[in-house]
Order: C-alpha cells, then sequence, then structure tokens
C-alpha cells in the first residue's frame, strides 16, 4: 500500500521516553492538585476525598521505613511477573503462540524438581543433601526438554498456521493437562521448596534506616540477581548466537525464515525449552517464597496484565510492566487496601492493566497500531 | 432490476453533476506520507478510475473517502455536504459501499448470509422482535430475502447461495464480495481491484457486471484497477496517482498520452 | 435412508429461512423435547437427576450464553463465572428485599443485572481486542469474585459468608429450597432452558446474530458495511451476560441450593464453560448443549461410572483425570475438528441423509 519511502525526522526522545515525561507530568499535577486542596481546606481530614487521595501519601511520608518495605516486597513480587511474562514473550516473539500455560509451566517444573527430590529421598532411600537437589534438578530440566518436544510435536506442528486465538485455545488445554497430569503425578498437597538444598540463601538482614527497620530476605535478593543474570544472558544469547539469530528470523516471518532453511520445529522446541527453564528457576525463586501447589495458578495469571502492559513482544516491557504491576499492587493493597476492606490484590493488577490499555491499546512499549485493509 | 430505496436516491444530485469531491487531501502515517495534496471530483453516474503504480496511495485514497482513515489536511465533500471526519458506519449509511483488495468477506457465513449483511443497515425491527422472530420482524426479514435474491440473479450466483464462502475460489469471492456492496444498494460504490488474480473469462464477466450496475442502476463507480485495459475500456474519466500525488486527471485517451503517466509506468531515463 | 429431504420443496423464503428447514429435523426435536417433559423427570432416578440433568441445564444456558460472545462474535471471555454470580447474587438479594414476587421473575431479571455488569466490563472491548481482551475480562472475573466475598450486603450478612437457597412457592408448590422436588426444579429449570435458546436461536439468525458474525469473521469490513462496532459487541456482551446471570441465578437456587462466597463462581468454573464451547462447538447453539452435557456428564462418569463396572478409582483422582481428558480432548478437537462436537454431529446427518449410499 502506502510504501512511501521517506524517513521521518528522528524525534528528540524515542515515543516510550515521551510517554513517560507525560505521564509524569500528568503525576505531578495531580499530586500537586491534592496538596492545593488539602492545604485550602476543601478536603477535611477524615472526609472519603481526604482517605483515597491524602490520608495515604501522608502515611508513606510519616513512615519512610514501611513505604521502603512495601516498594521493596513489590519488586521483589515485579521481579517474579516479569520472568513469567519473559517465558511468554519468549515463545510469543518465536511462534506467534499466546502460551497461557506458561504460568503453569512455572508450578509444573517447581513442582517437579521438589516431587522428584521427594520420591528419590523417600522412597529410593538417597541421602539428602545438595548432590541429590542437582540431580532432581537435571531430572526438572530433562522434564521440560520433553514436555518442549511433546508440545512441539503434538500441539504446535498440527496447528501451525491456525490463527492466534485456535492456539490460544490449545495452550489453555495445555494449562489443564498440566494441572492435571501434576495433580495426578505428585499429588495435590502443597510441597516445600528444597531452598538450602540448592544452595540458595534462606536467612534475612534488618536495616535500620530512615528511622525504622527494614527487613529484607536474602532470597529474595538472590532472585533479583538471578533474574537479572538470567535476563541479562538470555539477551546475548539472541542478539549474538547462530540460533538466536534465526530466532528472530522466525519471529520476524516464518515463511521466510523456513525458506533460507532454518527449521521451524527445532527453533520452537528451542524455544519452548528455554520459556521452560525459566519457568524452572521462577518456580523455584516463587516456590522459596510460599508453597509448592498449583493454588499458584492464580498467581501465575497475573503475568497477564503485566504482558499487557508491556507488550507481548517487548523484553524490556516485560520487566517494566512487571516492575509497575507489582510495585502498583503491593502499594495497592498496603496503602488502600483497607479501604475497600482489604484482598484488592487479586484484582487491582487487571484494573492497572485495563487503565492502561483504555488510553494505550498497544502496550507501553508497542508501535501504534495502524490498520489496514 | 433492484429498485433504489427512497432513502438513498437525492433528487438533489442529478446526473453529470459533482457527487464527491476530494479537495487537497492529504494523509500522513507517523512520518510517511501517504496521500499529498490530491484533489478530484467524481460525478454522479460515471465511473471513474484511480490508476497509479504500487504504493502510491489508492487504497488509502479510498478509505478516506469512506472514513476509515482520517485525512489531516483537505476536505471530502459528498452530496453537498463537507465533511471533516466521518465514521465508517456513517459514510456506509449515506450510500457509500465499497470491496476490497485483499476480499473481505465474511469467512464462516454462507453466500446468502454474507449479502445478507448488505442489507442491515435497511433493516430497522429492534432487539425485541429480532428475539421472538416473527411477525414484523420475519416479514422485514422475508422482504429483504427478495432483495438479495435479486442480486444473486443478477450476479448469476444461484448455485454457491448456501456455502461458505471460505470454500469458493478466489473469482466467485470476488463476485459475492460485489454482491455484497450491491445488496447495499449504494449510490457510490468503490470497488478496489476487482479483477486482481482473474482470469481472462472472469474478468470479462465482472467488467459486465460493472458496467451493467453503473448502466441499469445508475449507481456511480470508483474504481482500483491494475489492468489497463479494463480501465480504459470501463471508465468515463481517469486520476493517475504517484507517491501519493496526482500527476494526470481526464478521459482516458487523455491520460494514456501524457507523458508524466508514462514516465510513472515506464520509468525515465536518466 | 429415512433422513431424507428428497420431496420436500420450499415454495417461499419463510420456509427456506427457518431454523430447522428440514421435516425430519422438526420431528425428531419435538420428540426430544416431549421426552424431556414428560419422560425423564419420572423414569430418572434422584441421581442422575441432581448430579447430571440439573448442573447439565443450569451450565447449558451459561454456555450458550458464553458462546454468542465467543462463538458468534468473536469475543473471548474468561468472566463468565463472576457474570453467573452476579445473577445469583442478584437474584438473592431480589428475593430476600421482595419475598412477595415470584422467584422465577427474579431469576428471570436477575440475568438484566448480569448483562448490566457485562456492558460495563464489555466498554474496553472497542478498543482492544483479541487476547487482550481476554485478559481484560479476567479483570472482571477477579474483581468480581472478590465482591462476592467482601461484600456482606451481598450475602444478608450470613456469618458463613454464604448464601442459603429460602423456600419459594409456585401455585403452593415449592420450587427452591430444600423441601422442593427434584422432578419440580428439573421441570422449571428445562423451561428455562427450551425459553431461552429459542430466543437465542431467534437472535442468532436475523440481524443481529449476522452482524454478530460479520464482527467476528472480520471486524473491519463489518464497520465499512455500516456496522456500529460498539453496539454490536456490547449488545453482544450484553445478552451474553444475560444469560450467564439467568444460569447463575439457575445453578445457585435449583441445582446447588446454596453457594460459598466466591468458591462457586472461580476461575476454573469460567474456563470450563470456555471449555465447553469448544468442545461443543463455537457459533453452533446444539454444540453449546453438547459441550455442556459433556463436561457435567464426564466427572460423574468417571467417579460413578467406573467403579461401577469394577474399575476402583478414587474422586480425587477422578478429578485429576477430568481435568486431563478435558485438556486433551481441548487440544485434540482444536487439531482435527475447530468446529467441535457439533460439526461431527453435522457430518453424521449429512452421512445419514446419502446412507447407504456413500455419497
Amino acid at each position: 500500500m502506502s510504501a512511501v519511502t521517506s524517513t521521518a525526522p528522528k524525534p528528540m526522545l524515542s515515543p516510550a521516553m515521551m510517554a513517560t515525561v507525560k505521564v509524569l507530568g500528568v503525576f505531578g499535577a495531580i499530586a500537586l492538585a491534592i496538596v492545593l486542596l488539602v492545604q485550602s481546606g476543601a478536603m477535611p481530614k477524615g472526609s472519603i476525598g481526604h482517605k483515597v487521595l491524602a490520608a495515604p501519601f501522608i502515611d508513606m511520608w510519616d513512615l519512610p521505613d514501611l513505604l521502603v518495605q512495601t516498594l521493596w516486597e513489590g519488586l521483589v513480587a515485579g521481579v517474579l511477573y516479569a520472568l513469567i511474562a519473559l517465558g511468554f514473550v519468549l515463545i510469543f516473539k518465536a511462534s506467534g503462540v499466546f502460551n497461557f500455560a506458561q504460568g503453569i509451566m512455572v508450578v509444573f517444573s517447581a513442582l517437579t524438581l521438589v516431587g522428584s527430590y521427594e520420591i528419590m529421598t523417600q522412597r529410593m532411600g538417597l541421602p539428602t543433601g545438595v548432590a541429590v537437589a542437582i540431580l532432581a534438578l537435571i531430572v526438572a530440566v530433562a522434564t521440560m526438554f520433553v514436555l518442549a518436544w511433546l508440545v512441539e510435536r503434538i500441539v504446535l506442528r498440527p496447528l501451525v498456521n491456525q490463527n492466534e486465538i485456535i492456539m490460544l485455545m490449545a495452550t489453555v488445554g495445555l494449562t489443564y493437562f498440566l494441572i492435571g497430569f501434576g495433580e495426578y503425578v505428585f499429588g495435590g498437597n502443597p510441597k516445600v521448596m528444597i531452598t538450602a538444598e540448592l544452595g540458595l540463601p534462606t536467612g534475612n538482614t534488618q536495616f535500620n534506616i530512615l528511622g525504622g527497620r527494614v527487613n529484607i530476605q536474602h532470597l529474595d535478593v538472590a532472585a533479583a540477581v538471578i533474574a537479572s543474570v538470567m535476563i541479562a544472558g538470555l539477551a546475548f544469547f539472541f542478539q549474538y548466537t547462530r540460533i538466536g539469530r534465526a530466532l528472530r528470523a522466525v519471529a520476524d516471518s516464518h515463511k521466510a525464515a523456513l525458506s533460507v532453511g532454518i527449521s521451524l520445529n527445532q527453533i520452537w522446541v528451542i524455544v519452548w525449552f528455554t520459556a521452560g527453564i525459566v519457568a524452572l528457576v521462577t518456580g523455584i525463586m516463587w516456590g522459596a517464597r510460599s508453597d509448592v501447589s498449583f493454588a499458584l495458578e492464580i498467581i501465575a495469571l497475573k503475568a497477564l496484565p503485566v504482558l499487557i502492559l508491556g507488550g507481548f513482544t517487548s523484553v524490556p516491557g516485560a520487566i517494566v510492566g512487571g516492575l509497575i504491576i507489582g510495585i502498583g499492587e503491593k502499594m495497592g493493597e498496603g496503602y488502600w487496601g483497607p479501604l475497600l476492606g482489604g484482598g484488592i490484590e487479586t484484582w487491582l493488577a487487571y484494573v492497572i492493566a485495563l487503565g492502561f490499555l483504555l488510553f494505550r491499546p498497544q502496550g507501553l512499549f508497542g508501535e501504534k497500531i495502524i490498520e489496514r485493509i | 432490476m433492484l429498485h433504489v430505496s427512497p432513502q438513498s436516491t437525492s433528487a438533489a444530485i442529478a446526473k453529470g453533476e459533482v457527487l464527491l469531491n476530494v479537495e487537497n487531501v492529504s494523509l500522513r502515517f507517523g512520518g510517511v506520507k501517504a496521500i499529498s495534496d490530491v484533489s478530484f471530483d467524481i460525478r454522479k453516474g460515471e465511473v471513474r478510475a484511480i490508476i497509479g503504480p504500487n504504493g502510491a496511495g489508492k487504497t488509502s485514497m479510498l478509505n478516506c473517502i469512506n472514513g476509515f482513515y482520517f485525512p489531516q489536511e483537505g476536505h471530502i465533500t459528498y452530496k453537498g455536504v463537507r465533511r471533516q471526519k466521518v465514521r465508517p458506519h456513517e459514510a456506509a449509511s449515506s450510500g457509500i459501499a465499497r470491496t476490497f483488495q485483499n476480499v473481505a468477506l465474511f469467512k464462516g457465513m454462507s453466500t446468502l448470509d454474507n449479502i445478507m449483511t448488505g442489507r442491515l443497515l435497511k433493516m430497522k425491527r429492534g432487539f425485541l422482535w429480532q428475539c421472538l422472530h416473527w411477525g414484523p420482524a420475519q416479514a422485514e426479514e422475508i422482504a429483504h430475502r427478495e432483495t438479495v435474491e435479486r442480486v444473486i440473479d443478477f450476479l448469476e450466483i444461484q448455485a454457491i447461495r448456501k456455502t461458505p464462502v471460505g470454500r469458493l475460489p478466489y473469482g466467485l469471492q470476488k463476485r459475492v464480495e460485489l454482491g455484497r456492496a450491491l445488496a447495499a444498494e449504494p449510490e457510490l460504490l468503490l470497488l478496489d481491484e476487482p479483477m486482481a488474480g482473474m482470469n481472462l473469462e472472469e474478468k470479462e464477466d465482472m467488467c459486465r457486471f460493472i458496467l451493467d450496475v453503473n448502466q441499469q442502476f445508475g449507481t456511480t463507480i470508483a474504481l482500483i484497477e491494475h489492468d489497463m485495459g479494463v480501465v480504459m475500456d470501463l471508465s468515463d474519466r481517469v486520476v493517475v496517482l504517484e507517491y501519493g500525488r496526482k500527476i494526470a486527471d481526464g478521459t482516458p485517451d487523455v491520460v494514456k498520452a501524457d507523458q508524466k503517466v508514462i514516465d510513472a509506468y515506464l520509468g525515465v531515463a536518466h | 435412508m429415512f433422513y431424507r429431504e428428497t420431496g420436500q420443496f420450499k415454495t417461499n423464503y419463510a420456509d427456506d429461512m427457518a431454523i430447522f428447514p428440514i421435516r425430519q429435523d422438526r420431528i425428531g426435536l419435538a420428540l426430544i423435547l416431549a421426552f424431556a417433559f414428560l419422560v425423564v423427570p419420572f423414569v430418572t432416578s434422584d441421581f442422575t437427576l441432581k448430579t447430571i440433568m440439573l448442573p447439565f441445564l443450569a451450565l447449558s444456558v451459561a454456555v450458550i450464553g458464553l458462546n454468542i460472545l465467543t462463538g458468534y462474535t468473536g469475543l473471548i471471555s474468561l468472566g463468565s463465572a463472576g457474570f453467573m454470580g452476579v445473577g445469583a447474587y442478584a437474584c438473592y438479594k431480589l428475593t430476600t428485599i421482595f419475598p412477595e414476587v415470584n422467584i422465577l421473575i427474579w431469576i428471570f431479571v436477575s440475568g438484566f443485572f448480569a448483562a448490566a455488569v457485562g456492558v460495563f466490563f464489555g466498554l474496553p472491548s472497542l478498543r482492544i481486542k483479541g487476547l487482550y481482551l481476554a485478559v481484560a475480562t479476567l479483570a472482571a472475573q477477579f474483581f468480581l469474585q472478590w465482591a462476592f466475598v467482601r461484600i456482606p450486603w451481598l450475602f444478608n450478612y450470613n456469618p458463613s459468608g454464604a448464601i442459603e437457597v429460602p423456600l419459594r412457592t409456585l401455585f403452593g408448590v415449592p420450587i427452591t429450597g430444600p423441601t422442593a422436588s427434584l422432578e419440580v426444579k428439573y421441570l422449571i429449570c428445562l423451561c428455562f432452558v427450551v425459553g431461552m435458546t429459542w430466543l437465542a436461536s431467534n437472535l442468532v439468525h436475523g440481524r443481529i446474530g449476522r452482524s454478530w458474525m460479520a464482527v467476528r469473521d472480520m471486524d473491519i469490513a463489518a464497520e465499512l458495511m455500516g456496522i456500529k462496532l460498539l453496539n454490536a459487541k456490547l449488545m453482544a456482551f450484553a445478552v451474553s451476560s444475560f444469560y450467564c446471570g439467568v444460569s447463575g441465578a439457575l445453578f445457585v437456587f435449583l441445582y446447588l441450593g446454596g453457594a460459598e462466597a466466591g468458591t462457586e463462581f472461580a476461575i476454573r468454573l469460567s474456563f470450563l464453560i470456555l471449555f465447553a464451547v469448544i468442545i461443543g462447538g463455537a457459533g453452533s447453539m446444539i454444540g453449546s448443549f453438547l459441550g455442556a452435557g459433556f463436561i457435567v456428564a464426564l466427572p460423574t462418569i468417571l467417579k460413578f461410572g467406573l467403579p461401577a463396572i469394577g474399575i476402583a478409582i478414587t474422586g480425587a483422582t477422578a478429578e485429576k483425570i477430568v481435568l486431563m481428558i478435558i485438556g486433551a480432548l481441548t487440544i485434540y478437537l482444536l487439531i482435527v475438528e475447530p468446529h467441535g462436537l457439533a460439526r461431527i454431529w453435522q457430518i453424521m446427518k449429512q452421512k445419514l441423509r446419502v446412507w447407504p449410499f456413500p455419497y
């Protein structure tokens, strides 16, 4: 259609930065308005307006240590959301499949790890300890590979070139299959993650800052570090290796990639396997913070609003989206939740994402959609 | 054959007068200029061709006319009403129908249902009657079915009436698409490459239908087509676009002789 | 041989456009209805009525609802259970505030509350589509689920957080509550199902249904044909949620007899309804029933049918196997027959038409 080859003058700021500046401006204006309202006495203490718009911020100011603690918890939750979302993005980029099962793969992989460790130590009589834990880790990795291979063989290959909704439905089916299978093999009881056996730190440190104490779990620090290392590793892998280049080619166009001799099937197995490894790492981190069971399913679904925010194809989007959702959710629950009777964590993430969507349907980092016919 | 319903005829515009006037329209996507400063008019009752090399902005032009894109500059006057921003459904209800470059049929529905969608705007019975599907709603449905059957007869597609359109060959799909547009009894019919990908026979059929529509029903037609033979035979006047600009406008003979047009199609020696 | 349309000529458009144009189909439908109304309640055991027929009928209304949204209009919703909950809680509130009005009216009216909530959560559908919209409907699901737990007004401040269905009568016969007989509940459910199926089937075959399908198949072309996308989509959301709401009210008032806050209308039920649509056949009324029947019957068959033929299976194991079968079957059907059981049914009918010849 309109393939006019004129290049636009490069704007000073990238669109994403422009958007950030705009958002910050709006927030600043709102903050100023609130301060003015409170100062002018239009919003007396105890009124609904004061409770919603002013009191939470006054609390933040008065108890900075609590604020730091909340922010830190939000950050850690955000990193974990980002990791799940990263698995989605990997698969979506390479195969155009919106892998609804990614969240369940997190639980499934963690369950495989813990379950096989349990079987090895309790039924086969192997000694507990690091060696067996690593053996269990190998089993879990192998399982994720088999899963990737089977998914490619059984689900993806026959459905190639179907539209995205059908692919989505297929992965929803996969989700249910994995839940049933996982519970069937390992039982439905919550399990405890083998954190110490895997050599992960377990203690916590308390900092005295800002006139209060901030409690930081070592595990959370480890999670943040491991997540960063893994994201950097993946970025390197995609940017500089042969497979990474093939993968980006597949993401752009299946047909063109096929025509230059890239094997789609091989790429898909690799991508699903990589997503499986990401899921395993996420599962370990998450399982260490709570128990491992399919109750995590609900939390795994929270990666979806993260994706909405970040866009389905953007790795930085997944990270930023994860942090926004994680921090937004913890702040919302901590400071505004009590006004609504608590428990708003279950839906706040979705509402935040929905709010963003209404203003930027293409997500934070997506390009503006031009519809053609 | 097709009766023209009262709301789509406006006696104000007689044959030969300007039905649609495009004035200095420009359209940009971000930094890319798809159309720059194009003006032309379409007169009532004529077959107007829009031609040009690939990427000249022809389809974008049609998209502007029926409200799918909003031009940043310029105006489009339709039936004497100048409009800055028109919504697609407003354009449709004011009597503009179109077909698409890549067949845009409703793949899950039968030929009959596809053509019936062309009558949607003319069906008025409300939600409750629709629920009951009885009395006035059924009578309305049958009345429109009769009109649709006339379109089906006209296009000679009786045999595929109940076939899901996804299973039809390409040439027939294009014909069904024309049928869907005709069922709306449009005053202005926009055809985007109606003959792309057809063999000679199918092209001849399609030409015949287009001419019949134009002559029997008096429908004004704007046509994008790459087959120059077809364009020169069918159209009364031709506008030529290149890189989003108008480079020529006039009768087929004038355009054919225009040096800029020849350059655009054959290239210029540098 | 018996299923032939030979000799049945249609001489006017009304006959040609009938929903069941073939005479044998009409006879078959009449037989099924007569069987369901006159035979089933008197010969079926209480166990079958309670564990299969009632949930099947109640859920099939929701499956029709989701089918209208997903199968006919192409919008995925993962919030059906939430909308069902709205219907159930609306019905509960209405009948406790106005106990003198007949419960059947409230069951119907509660659908309008669900429709209003559905339209509200459907508003984003104009700007976002496909996968994004699916995620947006999760917001509805989780928000509503939260509201059912956290707003005590909804369950009349009952300390257990559950709603208990009160006794309500029709012409002196108890129809809801613990003393109502299963047969009566079944017949009432059946009336709702038949009536609402008839309405839905009229809708999807007329102007509105056609504009829904146009939006599903190619929304841009539909818009250029003059269909107002927002109207069409919101109407689909409204009708779909209405059906879900009525289904929820039937589910709680006639099948469960009570509901615990937030557990009945959880995300898993939303997924089950979605699976029923896919397995049964998206965009097919018959498919809605096949799908609903499948997801209701499968667990019961596994839990009670297998032990009956000597295969020992515990209830918990059966539940896990149900998940696996439903998941695997969904994938399988998407691969071999994306139009679900309904399409297989159609192919069978086609074969029957020409039987004993292959074609």
